[in-house]
């Protein structure tokens, strides 16, 4: 072979006609890329980061009878001076009423149960999903997601209907005779956590199917083939594999279960206490804008830090090979 | 392999021996297509048996229905005298290497070693030093603590080999097993193989594409096609006495003639081709007029410059060199004959060149010349 022929990976001497052309296009590429990169980041920011700064903001307000109901931080004085009033008493606050930490304990308690039954639930739904033929699939894919072309609201209503003392459901089983007196559902805790797994089902299910689905089927066969029975075969292989499918449908399920609003409150009743209707109530009926944004910041923390927590743990694991 | 061949040695030829393998007229059809057609097949304890073809004639179908992974749309398979209908792939006495290797990922290189042990129910310590044991074989001992997405295509290989020689099942089925190593670490381990075959006594079946592998490796080969069994025999016989011109072209490199027999002896038969008449020392069934071919494998022509003296009873003719392919040990000739029959013909380099040029070159007269036991004569 001879060695003269010009190497295409070679740096060429000076910057040739098609040099500059690469150049040029590796610069485009180059600001391409920012540009893709940009818009998460801007989105984040305007959408996420600036409302987020907001609320911190009026946190550390002192609510007032004005429109808006809370102090200004920053104050010009005539002098021109700047003053920044930091109320921290919220916070304060939200700890020493035992109201807030209970609520918030108890819809902690709620999302994790909920997202306990509706891993039980899902996973079964998304294995049998990927296990079945290819129309099957797509016909039970439809129905997991159809749910979502009707308004959730409405969802939640028919729910009362069916759970009410003189609903569906009691008037059937008092009509077959299999009870005498209606059953209380509506206003219960199980209704709530009924309406809580049915409604966010589906975002245990999706992940956990595209996660399933991804699964090289040939690691089964590996595994059969040295000797594991079906049943070993999916808690050694199948189940450690899906591990992210079910972390992401279990986060995808708990943070809005725990701050949910509507399914407590409407199939809950007074009886069920979520920081959600806390928020609510501290909004719109005491209007303490002040209190009930601290009572979001500290949400916001108590789910995110443990989540931090988590990916470090996650990472850590790892790289520790 | 080498010694005196006796029954032994040579199950296949013994009627009184029992296969350790059979397969019964086995069917497998993926839709309309059919991936694995009507085979019948014996295999032997302890033997080391190549599945040779192109790709996608049904080796590794063949191989997952002898695993289990795939049901026979027909036929049987027994397994040392068991009927597998019935029996699951995680019962049968069998392992498998992957072709595609299908090593855990989240388990570490140790850990996908271990999995089929621990299925198992061995003690801890003794999988430990099983473990070690095969890890020293593939050469894999430093990198015990690593998962498969951190080594590279040969480590993996290694790897799923290992996964599948450490439990030292009955029947080992390998597909492709050494395809991704490099010359050494290849050569090396089919000693091994041949090795572990030789002391523990476990049979093989292997699917290669590698024909010196194939060669080198077995105690007999089945070449496939389109999921069909062309021939099954001994290296030697695939090799000097294929039954087909399937086999011939696929194993090694022949020549190949279109030829009418003339004379039709019981030890001999002369056929018409394009080189001319040439008499071949065989006694197949064909009859005269008949439209056969013939095969003629390059290292089996004697090249000889015009003039030189040759082997006397030989068939000769004269040709004129076209084209040279040095390849450091030998060179391939291509000759052309009567101007219109290229020839190939290939010739050991025995001695190193006087001057920077071989001894015969391009565009010279030379002799082609071959025994007449040489040439093989197909009728298929
Ligand atoms: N599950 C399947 N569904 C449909 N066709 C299949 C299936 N598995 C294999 N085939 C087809 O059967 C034929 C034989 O496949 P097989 O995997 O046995 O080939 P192979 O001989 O191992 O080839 P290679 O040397 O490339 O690995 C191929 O044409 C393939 O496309
Ligand atoms: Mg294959």
């Amino acid at each position: 072979m001879s060695s003269v022929a010009a190497d295409p990976m070679d740096p060429a001497p000076g910057p040739t006609q098609a040099g500059l052309g690469a150049r040029i296009s590796r610069q485009l590429q180059a600001s391409w890329k920012l540009c893709v990169i940009a818009v998460p980041y801007a989105w984040m920011l305007i959408f996420f980061l600036l409302p987020f700064f907001i609320v911190f903001k009026i946190s550390l307000a002192e609510p007032l009878i004005a429109a808006p109901p809370f102090s200004a931080l920053f104050d010009l004085t005539e002098e021109g001076i700047v003053t920044i009033r930091i109320i921290l008493d919220n916070f304060l606050f939200i700890f020493e009423d035992d109201l807030y930490i209970r609520t918030y304990l108890n819809s902690v308690k709620i999302s994790t149960i909920s997202t306990i039954l509706c891993l039980l639930v899902g996973y079964p739904i998304a294995y049998g999903i990927v296990r079945s033929g290819e129309m099957a699939r797509k016909l039970l894919l439809m129905a997991i997601i159809l749910p979502f072309w009707t308004s959730f609201l409405l969802r939640v209503y028919a729910w009362m209907g069916l759970l009410a003392d003189k609903g569906t459901i009691n008037n059937l089983l008092i009509s077959i005779g299999i009870i005498d007196e209606p059953i209380r559902m509506l206003y219960t805790d199980f209704a709530v956590y009924l309406g809580i797994v049915y409604t966010y089902l589906p975002f245990m299910v999706l992940p956990l199917y595209a996660n399933l689905e991804k699964l090289d089927s040939s690691l089964n066969e590996a595994a059969a083939d040295l000797g594991a029975k079906p049943i070993g075969i999916f808690f050694t292989v199948t189940l450690p594999l899906s591990i992210p499918g079910i972390v992401a449908g279990s986060l995808l399920v708990f943070i809005p279960a725990t701050g949910e609003y509507v399914i407590p409150d409407l199939l809950g009743g007074g009886n069920v206490q979520m920081i959600g209707r806390v928020l609510y109530n501290e909004f719109h009926q005491n209007k303490d804008w002040p209190v009930a944004s601290a009572v979001a910041i500290a949400l916001l923390f108590l789910l995110v830090v443990p989540m931090m927590i988590y990916q470090r743990y996650q990472a850590k694991e790892a790289e520790k090979v | 392999m080498a010694g005196v061949p006796n029954l032994a040695d040579t199950p296949w030829l013994d009627p009184s021996s029992e296969p350790f393998i059979r397969l019964r007229g086995v069917t497998k059809k993926f839709g309309d297509f059919t991936a694995v057609n009507n085979v019948d097949l014996d295999i032997y304890k302890g033997e080391l048996f190549c599945l040779l073809g192109g790709s996608g004639c049904g080796k590794s179908t063949l191989l997952r229905m002898l695993a289990g992974f795939e049901v026979p749309t027909s036929g049987r398979i027994m397994i040392d005298g068991v009927d597998m209908s019935d029996v699951p792939a995680y019962e049968r006495p069998t392992n498998m290497m992957f072709q595609s290797y299908a090593l855990f990922p989240h388990m570490t290189v140790e850990k996908n070693i271990a999995y089929g042990l621990k299925q198992e129910g061995v003690a801890k310590s003794e999988i430990a030093d099983r473990v070690d044991e095969v890890l020293g074989l593939v050469e894999l001992t430093d990198f015990t603590k690593r998962k498969p997405d951190q080594l590279s295509g040969g480590q993996r290989q290694r790897v799923a080999l290992a996964r599948a020689l450490v439990k030292k099942p009955k029947l080992l089925l390998l597909d492709e097993p050494l395809g991704a190593l490099d010359k050494r670490l290849r050569e090396q381990t089919q000693f091994e193989l041949m090795n572990i075959q030789d002391q523990v006594g476990i049979t093989f079946v292997v699917v290669t594409h590698d024909q010196d592998e194939a060669m080198t490796l077995s105690t007999r080969i089945a070449v496939m096609d389109a999921g069909n069994f062309q021939q099954i025999g001994t290296p030697t016989e695939i090799y000097e006495f294929p039954e087909s011109r399937f086999v011939a072209d696929f194993i090694g490199n022949a020549n190949m003639l279109d030829a009418r027999v003339t004379e039709a002896g019981t030890d001999h038969v002369t056929v018409e081709t394009a080189l001319g008449t040439i008499r071949t020392e065989q006694g197949i069934q064909v009859q005269e007029g008949q439209k056969v071919y013939l095969a003629l494998r390059p290292e089996k022509i004697h090249l000889a410059k015009a003039g030189d003296p040759v082997h006397e009873g030989n068939m000769q003719v004269t040709g004129h060199v076209e084209d040279i392919g040095y390849m450091g040990d030998m060179s391939v000739y291509k000759v052309l004959v009567n101007g219109e029959t290229m020839i190939e013909v290939t010739a050991p380099n025995l001695t190193r060149p006087k001057q920077r040029s071989l001894a015969i070159t391009w565009d010279e007269e030379v002799v082609l010349s071959w025994h007449s036991n040489s040439p093989v004569l197909l009728v298929r």
